[in-house]
């Protein structure tokens, strides 16, 4: 007999769509088709709608399809409307913020005025999104758990974009949209402030950013290795633990001493996750506003260790043996 | 598709093909890999060259199959001791019309000299490349571009081994001659333009970046960073050296991440011109400080120093004299050196081989010392 599994769901659950409560205006805010996919059932729900946009779902749809658009539109621009060339160069094409003399100003459009325009709709889309998220909690009459946890991304997010380049006086700080280029702006921030790793909240954050990672494997372990015994359903177990809850319990009480408890390692993981923008969005606010060199600020905290040794590649053996031409 | 007896047997016997398969497929790969391992050994053996502090990760890692592969240029070099002047020899400037740079040398060593830089410079045209298909007589004449600025590069060469002397001859006697840049090319390898926007629709900072091009070194980097810093004397350091500094980015010689990224570029093409990486200067965790740089640092410094001149007073002076199809492809302009055109690729030009040794004449602006 075929038994339930619930990952990669090998037995599919599928048959007249399950369509939600009914609410006053359900009906004018959720699409109006459903259906199943064999595809997409073998890593979730078969079910494929309806979707609730609302208000907020449109308006960040629109808002972030303009942004998008703004940002690609300018790419192709720059390759002058070549689409082989947008494709070939696409990883290194950006829409750059403005240069530092034009401050907090609006600066030319093709010289960051289309970055300014573009970061507006993605506030509003984002933003707007982030609303959806509180009103659809409200409307099942959830928590605002996810609300709160999508909060702190957009959080890192405004640090990056809004609050540290109002801070330093210019939108040049700003992250430029593109594949390789945001990942320059990431070297270039780090290089410029003397090197972030040395910039406490940007270790905690990636301290977060680790744990959540760990936590995830060990929560997704210990919930399949006691699914058999019906640990899958967290929530039953939260309110009435069972055998499945104390298997899990004793096996990392006996692994380690101490274990979370069911409901409490849900705590755990959501704190981890929300730490790790929230930190690192601090440890960016303080770079350039605080501290302009993190080395030497850790220098000065006396955590930055020296290590003993020469410099230079003459101390440890010659270039002539290294390509072998001595011995 | 299939026969029907295959279908058919198919179904009558119904097997799962896919687990075992799997199995046996992945332990089989795995045991033939390891006896490969056993038998021939690591195939992509590395050696490392430690440049700083151990737990410092400052190495330089390269394949041992790369580094026993010469440098193909250095076996190729033509060389030719001198000739000692035992004193009373008539000199170039009395045999020969209009010799202006190597005046002082006998008529063997000048002659010497000559054919040597036809074989680095010009082997397939010989003489006439810069003297023109005319009689010896004429050879005096300054009708072909090619002589001009081949007479400009001996002084620029002069100028090198003598006033350089502290990064060419940094680690022991090596030099440079023609064959240094040229290796056997009419026009060096790896001379770079200035490039200006090479965005279209953009303007300021979104235009000189995000491109595919050799002088970002295909990075998404600035590619105006050569020019910036190898022809107009920008300021190369980005770093405060305080904690905590009170300035705003849109104030007057304020670095910000946008001059991080120019001199990453930078960085990054110094580091692909030697076949290094930055821990070969600067231990990466503050790349500022003095303290934390190696030797090579230095040396790279006075590099610097030495490209400038080079660009700004020998090469981009000849813009006049070059004939357009010499010339960049965006603003006409003469082309220019940095540390690739002599490296090329390799830690030590012609991995340190002494290209001076033989030519005394072009290792001073002076007249030549022979021993």
């Amino acid at each position: 007999m075929a038994e339930y599994q619930n990952i990669f769901t090998q037995v599919q659950v599928q048959g007249k769509p399950e369509w939600g409560m009914a609410t006053e205006n359900a009906e004018q805010e959720r699409t109006r088709k459903a259906g199943f996919s064999t595809l997409i059932g073998w890593i979730g729900n078969a079910q494929l709608g309806p979707v609730w946009l609302g208000w907020t779902g449109m308006v960040s749809i629109a808002a972030g399809i303009l942004a998008l658009n703004i940002i690609g539109l300018n790419m192709l621009a720059q390759v002058g409307w070549s689409i082989p060339e947008f494709i070939r160069q696409l990883f290194w094409l950006a829409l750059e913020p403005p240069s530092p003399e034009y401050g907090l100003r609006m600066p030319p459009l093709n010289e960051g005025g289309w970055y300014i325009i573009a970061s507006f709709f993605l506030l509003i889309s984002v933003m707007s999104w982030w609303a959806r998220t509180y009103l659809l909690a409200m409307e099942h009459k959830m928590g605002k758990h996810v609300f709160w946890a999508f909060g702190s991304a957009i959080w890192l997010f405004l640090v990056l974009g809004l609050f540290r380049p109002i801070l330093m006086g210019s939108w040049s700080e700003a992250v430029p949209y593109g594949i390789f280029p945001h990942l320059d702006w990431t070297t270039a921030f780090s290089i410029r402030y003397g090197n972030l790793y040395y910039n406490p909240f940007h270790a905690l954050s990636i301290v977060f950013l680790y744990g959540s990672v760990l936590l995830f494997a060990m929560h997704g372990a210990t919930i399949l290795a006691v699914t058999r015994y019906g640990g899958d359903r967290e929530l039953e177990q939260i309110i009435d633990r069972g055998t499945a809850t104390e298997r899990a319990a004793l096996f990392w009480r006996w692994t380690m001493g101490f274990n979370a408890t069911m409901e409490g390692i849900h705590r755990w993981a959501w704190w981890f996750a929300v730490l790790t923008p929230i930190t690192g969005g601090i440890g960016i606010l303080l770079t350039g506003t605080v501290v302009d060199n993190w080395f030497i600020w850790a220098q000065e905290h006396h955590f930055a260790p020296m290590y003993d040794g020469s410099y230079g590649y003459e101390a440890y053996g010659s270039y002539e043996t290294f390509i072998g031409q001595e011995n | 598709m299939f026969p029907k007896w295959f279908d058919k047997w198919n179904r009558e016997n119904p097997t799962n093909i896919y687990g075992p398969a799997i199995l046996v497929g992945a332990a089989g790969v795995a045991v033939t890999v390891a006896a490969f391992l056993v038998v021939v050994g690591q195939p992509f053996k590395t050696e490392s060259l430690q440049s700083g502090p151990r737990g410092t990760g400052m190495s330089r890692a390269e394949f041992v199959s790369d580094l026993a592969k010469p440098d193909p240029t250095i076996e190729v070099m033509y060389s030719e001791a001198p000739y000692v002047p035992e004193g009373g020899e008539a000199k170039a400037s009395e045999i020969y019309q209009n010799v202006q740079v190597l005046g002082d040398l006998t008529e063997d060593n000048f002659n010497r000299l000559m054919l040597a830089m036809t074989d680095w410079v010009a082997p397939d045209q010989g003489c006439a490349y810069c003297h023109g298909d005319v009689d010896v007589e004429e050879y005096g004449n300054d009708d072909l571009y090619t002589k001009v600025v081949a007479r400009r590069m001996l002084q620029m060469t002069q100028n090198i081994n003598e006033n350089w002397d502290g990064h060419v001859n940094a680690n022991k006697q090596v030099g440079v001659t023609c064959y240094t840049c040229h290796r056997g090319q009419n026009v060096p390898s790896d001379i770079w333009f200035r490039m200006g926007a090479v965005n279209e629709a953009a303007g300021g900072w979104a235009a000189v970046q995000n491109r595919v091009t050799v002088q970002s070194q295909y990075t998404s980097l600035p590619s105006d960073a050569l020019e910036t810093f190898l022809l107009d004397y920008g300021r190369i350091g980005v770093h405060n050296l305080e904690a905590h500094v009170a300035e705003y980015p849109d104030e007057e010689g304020v670095t910000t991440w946008q001059d991080t990224e120019r001199t990453f570029s930078l960085m990054n093409y110094v580091a692909n011109s030697l076949g290094v990486n930055c821990v070969f200067c600067h231990n990466t965790r503050a790349f500022y400080d003095p303290e934390q740089v190696t030797p090579q640092w230095s040396t790279e410094q006075l590099g610097i120093g030495m490209v400038q001149e080079m660009n700004n007073d020998y090469l981009v002076p000849l813009e006049e004299v070059y004939p357009p199809e010499r010339l960049g492809p965006v603003f006409a302009d003469a082309p220019k050196a940095a540390c690739k055109t002599c490296h090329k690729g390799y830690q030590q030009p012609l991995q340190g081989t002494n290209v001076i040794a033989d030519w005394p004449e072009l290792a001073t602006t002076g007249a030549p010392v022979y021993e």
